[in-house]
């Protein structure tokens, strides 16, 4: 979720020194809600598992939890994978620092988001469901019969993944910032306990699969709720009522930014903004269920209707999504001050410093558990994707075709080990700006398979040479004009994710004007090559397919029945 | 290939889906169409319109939902019952 939360790290004019003491009582809660976490992780593998399942030796019982998760685990799961830790502090703080465009969008965008889940996912879990599909690009590929093209779905879905969890770590990172931990004179003590939770989630993710995450949800949910709930109900009275925070407020965002010689931001969008806000909304809808963590949350349901049900239910997050983005207003009202360890200006540490200045130290405490206990869930869902994409699209489509089911889960649990490894070295070692800088772009690439995908649900119309051009089209596009903004403030690339829509001054969501042209040149190539009576075969699907339901047989089942009349 | 195709579920009616159809549309464009709701006033206990009008599309949109789900899974289960009815050997 929200990929476009840029100029996170505003101003840097040197402030005090930005040494915090340690907050133990607040840090003995999030370490004992962590070990917490940790044991129920270990256990998850034991989980509704029959005897002869355990080890999960299958990508249905690692990868995907067994395939048979409810309504209510469902709602837990997903709503602990789409709305994650980075989320979390990173929308508030840009509500702080620039006000409405970049920050309150995701509350339209996780509206909209549900009437496109409940049109499209349903159709999705009952093709994987008949054929066995792990991955959205099992799916292409079995629907096209182009290993190509799903490739380029899976690479698209891992390259997109990777700098998510390396957020997910920068959100932890502002947990432990404000705890107290992480003061920059030692970088290694600094990072360890970033290490270790890192490690202990790698090593329970290998051991349970997708039961892991599934179990911590509920608690990290839970806690969630709480925080969001209690701070909802307290703070705005005790800082002076709602109507106080909207005046302080606007009396920060509209100041002139000595960086631009522009207003900080906006309360209410002006109208050159409002094509910013709503492509925005719905790119990041459309590319939202288009991540393969988000699918890999569907195809681990039990039966075609969850997640329609589910798409009644988790808006319910959204509104706890709506009042989080606002505690950015009330800590702006509250004069938190989110200085870093050296001593710069970090917005993200705002929703974080909050929770720590306006709370006993335990409750404090327990919000940023939950916080911390947000980038886990997520983490590990997104390393089970990409290991997933990875092991079924990559290596046994063009190494080993003949990779037995045990031989599969073997393989991508050991790739979900590396995936983490690769997230944690990306934040170690990169700044932290690059990881947003590629969080950026991956949403505006994930959203260049949302064709392939889509249009395959419903036609075969599209010839997959047309779909694999768009798709290489859209993925230039966005990504030389995502680096061709430059950040008023810093000079830098990638400063942003809107720009002027082609040959007009209107500022659109960049995702969207790639997808447009994706999208255009499918169709029209798709055409010419029909002109030509370019032949496009192989299509492992038919039509019963998109509606099947859990009590439907499966296509192994149906072959073994009634057997091939003809190849 | 192989088997003919067996379909799962009997021919649709069209209002169901349209209805349902409509509803999620509404759920979709009216939560996108800003200049309809980028103004503070009427403020709401001192939130500006902008704002608790998109937290109020929470609720209508998961509302509109519900109807939807409700109007389609009852004419899946005709359309189910239909093909065991009918077909069943």
């Amino acid at each position: 979720m929200s990929a476009h939360l840029l100029s996170l790290v505003t101003g840097t004019g040197p402030d005090a020194s930005g040494h915090r003491p340690v907050n133990w009582v607040a840090l003995i809660i999030v370490i004992v809600l962590f070990v917490l976490v940790a044991v129920i992780g270990f256990l998850a593998s034991r989980w509704r598992t029959e005897a002869s399942a355990r080890g999960l030796h299958s990508l249905d019982e690692w990868g995907l939890g067994g395939r048979g998760f409810g309504t209510w685990v469902t709602w837990f799961l997903l709503g602990g994978d789409l709305y994650t830790a980075y989320t979390f502090v990173a929308v508030p703080a840009a509500m702080w620092a620039s006000g409405a465009v970049s920050g309150f969008f995701a509350v339209p965008y996780t509206v909209v988001l549900y009437p496109i889940v409940f049109i499209l996912m349903s159709r999705l879990w009952s093709v994987s469901h008949r054929h066995g599909y792990v991955t959205p690009a099992d799916f292409v590929g079995g629907r096209y019969g182009s290993r190509w093209l799903s490739l380029a779905v899976a690479v698209t879905g891992i390259v997109a993944t990777m700098p998510y969890i390396a957020l997910q770590l920068v959100g932890i990172r502002a947990v432990l910032t404000v705890l107290g931990l992480g003061s920059n004179s030692n970088p290694l003590m600094a990072d360890l306990p970033l290490i270790i939770a890192f490690v202990v989630l790698a090593a329970y993710t290998y051991t349970g699969g997708l039961r892991a995450p599934a179990l911590i949800a509920v608690v990290k949910d839970v806690l969630i709720y709480i925080a969001i709930i209690v701070a909802i109900a307290y703070l705005p009275a005790h800082f002076g009522g709602w109507g106080g925070i909207f005046d302080a407020a606007e009396k920060k965002l509209s100041a002139t930014n000595p960086a631009t010689g522009a207003p900080f931001g906006a309360v209410i969008p002006g109208v050159t903004g409002f094509n910013a806000y709503w492509t925005l909304a719905l790119g990041s809808a459309m590319a939202l269920f288009m991540y393969p963590h988000s699918i890999t949350g569907v195809l681990a349901t039990k039966s075609r209707n969850t997640i329609r049900r589910n798409a009644v239910y988790l808006p319910l997050y959204s509104l706890m999504l709506g009042f989080l983005a606002l505690l950015g207003y009330v800590a702006i009202k509250a004069g938190t001050n989110p200085v870093d360890t050296n001593g710069a200006i970090n917005a993200q540490l705002v929703v974080p410093q909050l929770f720590l200045d306006a709370f006993p130290s335990w409750f404090g405490g327990v919000a940023l558990a939950a916080i911390a206990i947000g980038a886990l869930v997520p983490a590990a869902i997104m390393s089970i994707a990409a290991s997933n994409l990875f092991t079924r699209n990559i290596y046994r489509d063009f190494f080993k075709k003949d990779a037995t089911a045990k031989h599969e889960a073997n393989v991508s649990k050991l790739v979900s080990l590396i995936v983490k490894f690769g997230a944690l070295v990306f934040v170690l070692g990169l700044d932290q700006s690059s990881a947003i800088n590629f969080q950026l772009l991956g949403g505006i690439w994930i959203l260049q398979t949302f064709p392939s995908i889509v249009a395959g649900l419903y036609t075969r119309w599209f010839n997959k040479w047309a779909l694999l051009v768009g798709w290489a089209a859209g993925i230039a596009y966005g990504t030389i004009t995502a680096y061709d903004v430059v950040n008023p403030a810093t000079h830098a690339h990638f400063g942003g994710s809107i720009a002027a829509f082609p040959f007009t001054s209107t500022t659109v969501y960049i995702g969207v004007t790639a997808f447009l042209i994706n999208a255009l040149i499918a169709v029209v190539g798709t055409l010419v090559l029909r002109a030509f009576r370019v032949r496009d075969t192989g299509d492992a699907t038919r039509e019963s397919d998109f509606d099947a339901d859990e009590n439907d047989p499966k296509v192994a089942e149906i072959e073994r029945s009634e057997p091939l009349l003809e190849p | 290939m192989s088997a003919p195709d067996v379909p799962t579920r009997g021919p649709a009616r069209v209002a169901p889906y349209l209805t349902a159809g409509i509803l999620v549309a509404i759920a979709i464009v009216m939560p996108l169409t800003v200049p309809l709701y980028a103004r503070a006033t009427p403020a709401l206990w001192g939130i500006p319109f902008f704002y608790w009008y998109q937290l109020l599309w929470v609720f209508i949109a998961a509302g509109l939902l519900a109807v939807s789900y409700a109007l389609v899974t009852r004419e899946d289960r005709r359309r189910r019952a239909a093909v065991r009815g009918a077909g069943e050997r």
